[in-house]
């Protein structure tokens, strides 16, 4: 059997079922844990003093805001490819929890930049190409909005995406060209040796994990609930013609 | 193909009056600019790329929605669809003649425009370079944004939110060739990279455009 079997909506809906009985509790304790332990039971940082707790909801939040447009974008044009129509409702269930995600990182990193930085805001390289991913998902959600037919709607907010998708990478680059800006580099990788003291590193992991789960639990319940609204429009269709 | 494009240029000038308007638009919003921030020189001449490159934009902003909107509302964008030609063919026309109304008067004017900002003497020709490069992109790219809008029926504020953020990387660095280019700094990689994206948009975005098309005209 390949992958494709849940595209079936009936099968995609039992397999989902099952797979959230498990995901919901997984997701209320990883949040739980790692949130309480990062904000509760970690020690206050030497230079940042406790504002470095907010590492928790803000780096989570926007490892999110990237890759719910990634997972967007894998959806979009698995529906341009395949028509599997579960594949674009994922794409639109994705879409608003990623459109959140970004603002959450917006919001959280100027919260810690007042104290830090001395600014709410600044036109920094990394904080411009957020917020022009934010006015992407805007853009996308919108084009959802407008258009009545969901097919027609599938595939033009899919080419939407597809083109997107190259314009933010190029925005993310063009705004390299002002100066090299106030955030810090990357501070966390998978593969390398980690930069982050291990009484903040366990927390954050769980942290992060508990995102993703919330994140793949979110567009799952999503998904399921534009499957039974297309569903419930079958049906007052049926019902009309007969 | 040629002739689409003589008509499309025929219509803008002769009916409708829609040619000079992005035009008096660009000169409308360098002159408001001014008096909002006051007249001194120095502060102008600081931001003259900025505002020049933002003004450029909005003014083929305006325009867009009559790409497409016209001929689809009296079904001559159906005729054409069903003509001998690519719908790949008729977008990259559709944006000639949207460049060739509204970009290019732009270029031409912005020279004027740059004295009223008080623009330094260096960034002269740098001004009219980066708008000769980069407005093709935003006529390029806000053909896209009409297909995709076209059949709706309050596309125009939907089209803004949808075109604004692919003219990111245009603006950026269109801006940077004139600032650059008035500070008297090195500017060859800003103008290639404007002409890259030029030359990427036009060569792959009219596929795009007339997918979105199709779509709008199953």
């Amino acid at each position: 059997m390949s992958i494709w079997k849940y595209a079936n909506p009936v099968i995609f809906m039992q397999t989902s079922g099952r797979l959230l009985r498990w995901l919901v509790p997984l997701t209320a304790v990883l949040m739980a844990v790692g949130l309480v332990w990062g904000f509760a039971f970690t020690p206050p940082e030497e230079n940042q003093g406790s504002t470095v707790k907010i590492i928790f909801l803000h780096v989570p939040a926007a490892m999110l805001g990237i890759n719910a447009w990634l997972m967007m974008l894998v959806a979009s044009l698995v529906w341009l490819v395949r028509r599997h129509h579960v594949s674009a409702l994922a794409a639109k269930a994705a879409a608003p929890i990623g459109a959140t995600m970004t603002l959450i990182a917006l919001i959280t990193g100027a919260i810690w930049g007042e104290p830090m930085w001395g600014t709410w805001w600044a036109w920094d390289p990394r904080l411009t190409s957020f917020l022009i991913l934010f006015l992407f998902y805007l853009g996308y959600l919108a084009l959802w909005e407008a258009i009545e037919d969901p097919d027609t709607a599938a595939d033009l907010t899919s080419v939407l995406c597809l083109v997107g998708s190259v314009f933010a990478i190029l925005s993310r680059y063009a705004v390299n060209f002002w100066n090299q800006g106030l955030h810090q580099g990357a501070s966390l990788t998978l593969m390398q040796k980690q930069h982050v003291a291990d009484a903040y590193w366990y927390p954050l992991m769980i942290s992060i994990g508990g995102f993703l789960c919330f994140f793949v639990t979110m567009v799952l319940v999503r998904t399921r609930t534009e499957i039974r609204a297309r569903r419930l429009q079958a049906l007052l269709a049926r019902e009309r013609m007969a | 193909m040629i002739a689409l494009l003589t008509r499309d240029l025929r219509l803008a000038v002769r009916a409708g009056g829609g040619f000079g308007l992005g035009l008096g638009f660009f000169l409308v919003v360098v002159v408001l600019v001014p008096l909002g921030v006051g007249p001194e020189g120095g502060t102008l001449a600081k931001i003259a790329p900025g505002i020049l490159w933002v003004a450029a934009l909005l003014a083929c902003l305006l325009s867009l929605d009559r790409i497409f909107a016209l001929d689809h509302e009296d079904g001559t964008l159906d005729l054409l669809a069903t003509a001998p030609i690519p719908p790949e063919g008729i977008v990259s026309m559709k944006a000639l003649a949207h460049w060739i109304t509204t970009g290019l008067p732009l270029v031409i004017a912005a020279p004027v425009l740059a004295l009223l900002m008080n623009l330094p003497g260096p960034g002269y020709p740098w001004l009219v370079l980066s708008l000769l490069l980069g407005t093709p992109a935003l006529s390029v790219i806000g053909t896209f944004g009409a297909a995709l809008t076209v059949g709706l029926k309050r596309g125009g504020l939907l089209l803004s939110l949808l075109v604004l953020p692919l003219y990111v990387p245009t603006l950026i660095f269109g801006a940077e060739v004139v600032k650059r280019g008035a500070a008297g700094q090195a500017l060859g990689v800003p103008v290639l990279l404007l002409a890259g994206i030029t030359a990427g948009a036009a060569a792959l975005l009219p596929f795009a455009s007339a997918a979105a098309l199709r779509v709008n005209l199953r």
